[in-house]
């Protein structure tokens, strides 16, 4: 029934998983290098200084200035960070901690859909609700007058689409301390606030900001729904209601007209090199700190 | 106990009950809402035509093209990504399990790969199509799509497969079988329920993603009839329809979105299913 015998099954096997196993191990690198090859065009005819902090941005007249968007992204990403960090360590805390288990059988599925919804849909949920809440009464209420489309709407869109990735590994980390530490705490008189904020936290600290640092890498290369409510004006924002332009969302927004203006596509693909190169580099980051957290 | 210890305490118990249904509260609003506005639009015609002449200033037609289209390129680059997936997840817990280093070093670089945006893959897969010499099409699209979520594929099913008891592996070699015959036949059978899992959310994850089919597959009014043709997606039509100015369009993105978003939840109550069914026949040592 079988058309080879079982060696040369076996040999097949095996050469079908080392192929596999290669293209897997060599995708980085090719990614790498096919982004490389294709900005080295602009790479080669402009310092890497000017590209990175240029603040103008014309490709019509040969100016790549990348710094709004950088800018763009570094506002929207921090921001997110600092409204999410926050909700997701006390909701991580209270669901492992003080709540009972039920809780925690509903934040599972809850935190699944929240991270299964697609980024289209975040983008359309944050033009229905996130931008007219803005423009009503979050602006009014600073006195500024907006129309909504902003770096905070980014933030706030951002913030909430993280949450799952953030809180998934917090619970999973909170989950893997042993309970007789806590309990070690409890029985030297420690109040239990007192033993999760020096004991549990503490002993936690390096999953904590491995979670905070895979949520920033995450939200820094979101593209579809902050370029939904973000504004896209290629300006350097100077408060968080002014609109913005992300990293992300130029390449998603200018792919239709990149082959018709010279070096263009080479400047795309130099933005999506910068999202590499960081998004790599944050993720390295972060596992030493999760492998100095296992070592515990 | 001082009061202040006391009072601390209070406030930062009220402080993590209000971020723990604050985060259920919203998912309640954003699946509300996005029910509450795709309903009223949502109609037999939008799901079962084509758009025809005008459909984009408001006339009639459907999005029947964007969700065909959207299903070939999720199973597409499913069963690729599975394809490529289920052997290294193999290799890494079959052959690599006595070279710890080897294996670790690996799933690092998975979860490296993991966490590169989809717009990176959507641009690299733009360059390969221009060195290859390929136009925005069905395969282009699913190729990339693979690629993205190749690690999310890999991971989910290392996860399951690592929790396979030695024995089971040694009593597979006792009775003859080799490494590859172990790994396909006993692994992949005590593991079942995790690997259509792993599937089933690597096909949500493809039929969700935008940003890396928006260089790639293109966009076409028609239905997906070839491989080398461009097609279209959910995610893409949903964001096209919403950028016009008509409001009917504006309406039929809301319900483009209701249909995404009733797809990517029935598959992912059908994983949670799946996963408690077919828990009962694991062998446990």
């Amino acid at each position: 029934m079988y058309i080879l015998n079982r060696w040369q099954r076996h040999w097949a096997n095996n050469t079908w998983m080392i192929i596999s196993l290669l293209v897997v191990a060599t995708l980085p690198f090719f990614l790498f290098l096919g982004l490389y090859l294709k900005s080295f065009l602009l790479l080669h005819d402009y310092h890497l200084g000017h590209l990175l902090f240029g603040k103008i941005w014309k490709p019509g007249i040969g100016q790549f200035g990348f710094f709004p968007f950088i800018v763009g992204s570094i506002w929207v990403t921090l921001l997110a960070m600092v409204i999410s960090a926050p909700i997701c360590l006390l909701a991580a805390i209270y669901v492992t901690q003080y709540s009972k288990t039920r809780l925690l059988r509903i934040m599972h599925p809850a935190i699944d859909i929240l991270a299964g919804i697609p980024s289209v849909v975040y983008g359309l949920w944050g033009i229905l609700v996130i931008v007219p809440f803005i423009a009503r009464y979050l602006g009014p209420l600073f006195g500024v007058d907006t129309v909504g489309y902003s770096i905070l709407a980014a933030a706030l869109v951002l913030s909430i689409m993280i949450v799952p990735f953030i809180l998934n590994i917090l619970i999973e980390i909170f989950r893997a301390i042993p309970v007789e530490l806590k309990e070690a705490s409890l029985a030297l008189g420690a109040t239990e606030w007192q033993s999760i904020k020096q004991v549990i936290v503490k002993k936690a600290l390096p999953g904590i900001i491995a979670a905070f640092g895979f949520g920033l890498a995450r939200a820094f290369g979101e593209t579809m729904a902050v370029l939904m409510v973000v504004g896209n004006v290629v300006e350097l924002p100077k408060s968080v209601f002014d609109p913005g332009y992300t990293l992300p969302a130029l390449i998603a927004n200018n792919y239709g007209e990149m082959l018709s203006i010279p070096k263009y596509d080479s400047a795309l693909m130099f933005a999506a090199l910068i999202l590499l190169v960081v998004s790599l580099f944050f993720n390295l980051i972060m596992h030493f700190f999760i492998i100095r957290y296992n070592k515990y | 106990m001082t009061l202040a210890q006391k009072i601390e305490e209070k406030i930062f118990k009220v402080l993590m009950i209000i971020a723990t249904y604050f985060i259920l509260v919203v998912l309640a609003i954003i699946i509300y809402s996005i029910f509450k506005k795709g309903i009223k639009s949502l109609s037999w015609e939008i799901l079962t035509q084509i758009p025809k002449g005008g459909y984009y200033y408001g006339k009639g037609g459907g999005i029947l093209n964007a969700i065909l289209g959207s299903l070939c390129l999720a199973f597409g680059a499913t069963l690729l990504a599975f394809l490529i997936g289920l052997p290294v997840a193999l290799y890494i817990n079959v052959f690599l399990i006595r070279w710890k280093k080897v294996a670790a070093f690996i799933r690092f670089l998975l979860d490296l790969i993991w966490g590169i945006p989809s717009i990176v893959y959507g641009a690299f897969g733009f360059t390969m199509m221009i060195y290859l010499g390929l136009q925005t099409s069905l395969l282009a699209g699913i190729i990339t799509v693979t690629l993205f979520i190749l690690p999310i594929m890999i991971r989910s099913m290392d996860e399951i497969l690592r929790t396979v008891p030695y024995g089971l592996m040694e009593a597979s070699y006792s009775l003859g079988s080799n490494k590859s015959e172990t790994a396909f036949k006993i692994f992949t059978r005590q593991t079942i329920s995790g690997i259509i899992t792993a599937i089933l959310l690597s096909f949500g994850r493809a039929i969700g993603d935008a940003a890396s089919v928006l260089f790639t597959a293109g966009y076409t009014d028609h239905l997906p009839n070839s491989l080398l043709e461009p097609v279209a997606t959910l995610p893409l039509s949903i964001f096209f329809q919403l950028s016009s100015p008509v409001p009917a369009v504006q309406d039929r993105a809301y319900a483009s979105a209701l249909v995404l978003t009733l797809i990517i939840l029935i598959v992912s109550l059908f994983s949670r299913g799946l996963g408690k069914r077919y828990h009962k026949t694991k062998i446990n040592f």
